[in-house]
């Protein structure tokens, strides 16, 4: 007899854990956010929030990160996504081509973008090399560390930054295309993503980095000595996210869609080192961003940049693009 | 008997169905996804300057890779087997670590060794000798975990009987020892290969992945994946197949031929 109850104790005892957990995961609603790598510092404090909130109070969040692209093709592929939050734009259109995400998910007042960046210059301590203009980087002798526009969405931005900078000093298309050949003769690595570029430019290597305004903090917080300056036209770095079908059945999704709009949501991530969408939170003279001169967006028309779609085309396609010419030089 | 040949189809059955299913099928679907846009697009995305390029230093640093590995591997292996040092079980067990780190470590830290701000004073990234360094660390373990069975199990009376007979050191190295181990020397030389042909994380910091100068195929395939063109991913991948299980049949077709001539 007593031994029956010994065995059974545990038997028991497992089958009231699985009673228990059962009605906990009944009284929640498990959500999966995927998203690109960066922002994971940001996340890792937003989720609680919001889960902290009475419209999160029910709420489980499951989070995967990756690099951008990967995780759009992983989502395309079948993995689970409520919400999904992407470097670029590009990455959230593959999902609509797909059918996973609404084509109306940038009909907001915000345009689906939820945190904005800028392209700069990292420099050495100091900065040895003087490095403060886009003309500055086509000077003889100057190493310039960029990922590869092919295989990382991040350095696309930087391309487009160089390409406007030179529209927005009254360059032709021409000139800019130029200007873009010279850049690259100066860039003697490509690192694969813009995390490896960091890595690249920490381990030594080059005298500029182009890289994210959040990606310089990043790298600044990390105890790599560098420090970044803002040139004075730059392109304004937009990232987007989206409910995808699944998550727009789940009004907590929707709500934490909301959230992450909210001024608490937008200083968190102006604490990791973006730009908060929201001016309010934005004017914060915490920040203390510099803005440049010339601000211009990948929809800056009178610049020669008709979107994502038509520069997507234009100047990364694999074989015609402009880029496969100005780096196969 | 009976149960005992029963015993032996059902281990085939089970060796094949787990053979086809985690490697033949996704084999197969690769070389399908490739074929799927025709032969012509599949020669065009090999035959692309960038992708020949690629596959050119691909092949070429992952033959150097393994000839040097056939020396150093059978050194090494000869080194922990007939002598005795102290310290020899801890080198012994650090030569498996290459592959228990995570790649893309392994090249993170020979950036640090070896790139432009390392303590040696050495820059080699960024360029092939970086590379082959790279495929050098991640292929080690091949060949010594491939011959040092062999030379442990090697009967001393031979080499012993040769030495008796007159034969110096190197004849008997030459004619007793060479020819028992050259086949464990060869598998582990394709493996090593197979291995150099394919790897990615340890490359892809320290190449700095040059088109057409240090731009090996695995980064390649990733940028192809990256600009939305599985098709050109899929081809040049198939090519890189091809050519490993070419190899590899090479070897084992010239192993299968040197153990029938022996006897």
């Amino acid at each position: 007899m007593r031994r029956i109850s010994v065995t059974f104790l545990p038997l028991a005892f497992l089958a009231a854990v699985i009673v228990v957990g059962a009605h906990a995961a009944g009284a929640k609603t498990t959500l999966s956010l995927v998203a690109y790598s960066t922002p994971k510092d940001a996340y890792a404090k937003i989720v609680p929030t919001f889960e902290s909130t009475p419209a999160g109070k029910d709420v489980a969040l499951t989070q995967s990160y990756g690099a951008s692209g990967d995780q759009a093709r992983a989502v395309a592929a079948g993995l689970s996504a409520d919400i999904v939050a992407l470097s670029l734009e590009p990455d959230v259109t593959t999902l609509v081509k797909k059918g996973l995400v609404p084509s109306n998910w940038d009909k907001n007042r915000y345009h689906g973008i939820v945190t904005d960046s800028v392209v700069v210059f990292v420099v050495r301590d100091g900065n040895p090399k003087s490095i403060h203009t886009w003309a500055d980087l086509t000077k003889n002798g100057i190493q310039v560390v960029t990922p590869n526009p092919f295989t990382s969405g991040g350095a696309r931005w930087n391309v487009m930054a160089a390409y406007g900078a030179q529209r927005a000093q009254g360059k032709s298309d021409k000139q800019a295309i130029d200007y873009l050949k010279k850049l690259f003769k100066n860039v003697p690595v490509l690192p694969k993503s813009a995390r490896e570029a960091t890595q690249v430019f920490a381990s030594g290597k080059g005298d500029v980095l182009l890289t994210y305004e959040n990606e310089a903090i990043y790298a600044n917080k990390k105890g790599v000595h560098t420090e970044y300056l803002v040139p004075k036209q730059t392109i304004l770095i937009q990232n987007p996210v989206a409910l995808t079908k699944s998550g727009l059945k789940h009004s907590e999704a929707k709500a934490f869609l909301k959230f992450l709009w909210s001024s608490k949501a937008q200083k968190l991530y102006g604490d990791t080192g973006y730009r908060p969408v929201l001016k309010s939170v934005a004017k914060s003279p915490k920040y203390n961003y510099k803005t440049p001169k010339s601000l211009f967006t990948i929809d800056s028309k009178s610049l020669g940049l008709r979107g994502w779609k038509s520069v997507q085309y234009r100047f990364f396609d694999h074989n015609n693009g402009v880029m496969v010419k100005v780096i196969g030089h | 008997m009976v149960s005992g040949r029963a015993g032996g189809a059902l281990a085939r059955g089970i060796a094949v169905c787990y053979l086809s299913l985690i490697v033949l099928v996704p084999l197969a679907a690769l070389i399908w996804s490739s074929r799927a846009n025709g032969m012509h697009t599949f020669w065009a995305e090999v035959t692309k300057p960038e992708a020949s390029a690629a596959l050119k230093l691909t092949l070429g640093a992952a033959l150097l890779v393994a000839t040097f590995n056939a020396i150093t591997g059978t050194a090494i292996a000869w080194v922990l087997v007939r002598d005795s040092f102290p310290g020899k079980a801890a080198v012994n067990a650090v030569i498996d670590l290459p592959f228990a780190l995570p790649t893309i470590v392994a090249g993170l830290v020979l950036l640090e060794l070896y790139g432009p701000n390392g303590p040696f004073g050495v820059n080699v990234a960024f360029q092939r000798t970086g590379l082959v360094l790279a495929l050098l660390f991640v292929t080690l373990p091949f060949v010594v975990r491939a011959v040092q069975p062999v030379l442990l199990e090697l009967d001393r009376d031979m080499e012993e009987a040769a030495e008796s007979l007159g034969a110096g050191r190197m004849a008997t190295f030459r004619r007793i020892v060479f020819p028992n181990l050259l086949p464990a020397i060869l598998s582990g030389v394709a493996l090593a290969f197979a291995r150099a042909v394919g790897e990615f994380g340890a490359v892809v910091l320290i190449s700095g992945n040059v088109p057409f100068k240090t731009e090996v195929s695995s980064v390649y395939i990733a940028g192809q994946i990256e600009s939305d063109n599985p098709a050109g991913a899929a081809a040049v991948s198939v090519v890189l197949l091809l050519i490993s299980l070419g190899v590899l049949l090479l070897i084992g077709a010239f192993r299968h031929w040197r153990t029938r001539h022996d006897r």
